[in-house]
């Protein structure tokens, strides 16, 4: 176990440096001089020289990575250009908002998917399959902002049941905070959940048929018994390797739902930044998200060797 | 008699229409005896080992008559099957590889029976377990309980999936093909085990195999399966040395034993392939493939009937093999 571990996370550091130097480079390859967007109007090479000697530009580009990486493992990744504020403050108003909405939009998502998934996969052919299946196919092919759209003008507008824009923080106000965000949550988990159920589906299916569930029925266990313990744990697996999969596309899908709900996040301050062309605060962004993604990819991995013993052995004899 | 399966009938509706499986088949098990049942892959002897705790798929239509210790148990309710289940009908399968659950221990997957059918807590299901496995001749049972299936050999596992079995010390073991997957030395130890149970516990057995070598060397009584029908059943000594059907003749012939095919090259096959059945026709399902058949054999099924001699020898055929030529 302790060797799968040290395996995966080797990796996982590996690939962050890989991240940091590719979002690097990739800001750097942008064309224009950043000297000339920050000077404004007194475009002098004095005024040039100067910004280039307080920002470091006029350096090696290795010795410019050094300083970076240096600055970055401080948290500090410099001052934004619209609002003037350090990057880093930005960043910690924002991201616990989007941290909450993904991780409650996940919730909703597995408990729905799952649950869904191993309803249709156990009352196969019967009318409960064909609703699980029909709800699946809505949640896949509705987008999320239309969804959101509708929520806002008849759960909110028109009924008042939700508010329609505005955030709380979680610990000045727990009930008005999930009042605030439990609606873009559900909008977010919906095309979560349909993956989900599909995987799910599929997946019972295959485990039901197995034969260590032939064996488990044998024994005379209950259905719950065959279906929790025996074939939904061996479909957990895919169920896992979807929701780590899908976490990019919930971080896109994070950036349309704060928008339309007003949600002061991590989304809508990358939206405000790419409109603004404010460098430091996207170069954040991506470096944070890349960051995101690959402790992600790492904490999946560590669930399966969780779920799934054989795993352990695989990871240690390679 | 503790078993007794009466005129079972299986079909399975599928979408190209009816497929017949088992048609009318009469099987007896008696308290600590061990019965083989034999037959090519399809001739339905597996799903006649399935119908009997009400495990075959929904579509599957079952008639007939399967009484344990009196109690009917085609037709019975869910709950009631369940009780059966695991408690006096356990079941060892073909695959030890596949018919064990690779995510949890051996340990858990036997503790399972044990809480389903008995009160025990925690300590005595662990406990009772780790006896179990060394009942089943598994080496540090202490240490081997919390394995994971993979870690095991597969006739480790296969012992494992015994020790599950009988964990609740079922009145009756069905064991469908559980030597197949192994080789033979595994084979020859799990062989043990069972007739060692069926010493100790008095358990009766009723073994599912296509192998004869299996058969002879741990069944008291045979039962021989074609196409979904019984068709000879003897004591095995009286069924190797005299099989009166033309099919149990032609497996024993296509089996090598030492001795008998000195001389000849080849071991003798029996001509075609078992027939798929939409529906069970009145005649001798193995007539097209039978050396010795006639417009009889066509025209109407035979019976199951004692032959002369003895009255535990029984076959369903017109035309019995005469041993004292053939030999």
């Amino acid at each position: 176990m302790p060797r799968y571990l040290l395996t995966r996370a080797w990796h996982s550091a590996l690939t962050l440096v890989l991240a940091t130097i590719v979002v690097f480079l990739g800001i750097r390859a942008l064309p224009g001089d950043p000297a000339l967007s920050l000077a404004g109007e007194d475009r002098s090479p004095e005024a040039l020289a100067a910004i280039r000697a307080e920002y470091g530009l006029d350096q090696p580009m290795i010795v410019q990575f050094g300083r970076y990486v240096e600055r970055a493992l401080h948290g500090d990744f410099g001052t934004s250009i619209r609002t003037g504020l350090p990057v880093s403050d930005m960043i910690r108003t924002a991201l616990p908002v989007t941290i909450e909405l993904s991780a409650l939009a996940i919730l909703i998502a597995t408990v729905l998917g799952v649950g869904a998934g191993v309803v249709a996969a156990v009352r196969r052919g019967r009318p409960a399959e064909w609703v699980a299946n029909g709800l699946a196919l809505i949640g896949l092919s509705v987008p999320h902002f239309w969804l959101g759209l509708l929520a806002i003008l008849y759960l909110s507008v028109a009924t008042g049941l939700f508010p329609a824009s505005g955030f709380v923080p979680f610990t000045e106000d727990p009930i008005g905070n999930l009042h605030h965000i439990i609606l873009p949550a559900v909008i977010l988990g919906t095309g979560l959940a349909a993956i989900i159920m599909r995987q799910t589906r599929s997946a019972m299916l295959d485990s039901l048929s197995a034969d260590y569930v032939r064996t488990a029925k044998a024994k005379g266990l209950s259905p719950r018994a065959v279906i929790g313990r025996h074939a939904l744990r061996n479909s957990l697996i895919v169920v896992v390797t979807i929701v780590g999969l899908q976490l990019g596309g919930l971080i896109s899908g994070a950036v349309v739902t704060e928008s339309i709900f007003g949600l002061p996040g991590f989304g809508k301050m990358t939206i405000d930044a790419v409109f603004q062309r404010d460098y430091p605060v996207i170069q954040a962004v991506i470096l944070l998200t890349a960051t995101a993604y690959i402790v992600i990819n790492f904490l999946v991995d560590l669930l399966y060797s969780v779920i799934d013993p054989r795993i352990r052995v695989a990871g240690e004899a390679a | 008699m503790i078993l007794e399966v009466a005129d079972l009938t299986v079909s399975f509706v599928t979408e190209s229409g009816d497929v017949s499986a088992v048609d009318g088949v009469n099987l007896d098990l008696d308290a600590g005896e061990i019965v083989g049942v034999v037959g090519e892959s399809g001739c339905g002897k597996s799903v006649t080992a399935m119908s009997l705790a009400g495990l075959l798929p929904r579509s599957a239509r079952v008639s007939g008559s399967v009484r344990l210790r009196g109690t009917e148990l085609i037709g019975a309710r869910e709950p009631e099957l369940r009780r059966v289940r695991g408690k006096e009908i356990a079941y060892i399968f073909q695959e030890p590889m596949t018919s064990l659950n690779p995510v949890l221990t051996v340990g858990r997957q036997i503790g399972e029976v044990l809480q389903e059918h008995e009160r025990l807590s925690r300590k005595q299901v662990r406990q009772r377990a780790v006896e179990l496995l060394s009942l089943v001749g598994i080496p540090s049972p202490a240490n081997r309980v919390d394995n994971y299936p993979h870690q095991l050999s597969g006739g480790m596992r296969q012992r494992v999936m015994i020790a599950m079995a009988v964990a609740c010390n079922p009145t009756v073991l069905v064991a469908d093909e559980p030597t197949t997957a192994l080789d033979v030395t595994a084979q020859a130890g799990i062989l043990d085990v069972l007739r060692n149970l069926r010493d100790r516990l008095g358990t009766s057995v009723l073994i599912i195999t296509h192998d004869l070598g299996v058969i002879a060397d741990i069944a008291d009584r045979v039962v021989v399966m074609y196409a979904g029908r019984v068709v000879e059943q003897a004591p095995v000594v009286e069924l190797f040395a005299h099989p009166h059907h033309h099919y149990t003749d032609g497996l024993l012939k296509a089996s090598p034993t030492p001795g008998r095919h000195a001389g000849t090259d080849r071991l003798q096959e029996i001509p075609g392939l078992v027939p798929v059945l939409t529906r069970q026709p009145d005649a001798c399902t193995f007539a097209d493939r039978c050396p010795a058949a006639d417009q009889k054999c066509r025209g109407s099924a035979p019976p199951l009937t004692a032959s002369s001699g003895s009255q535990a020898h029984l076959a369903a055929c017109w035309h019995p093999t005469r041993q004292e030529a053939k030999r």
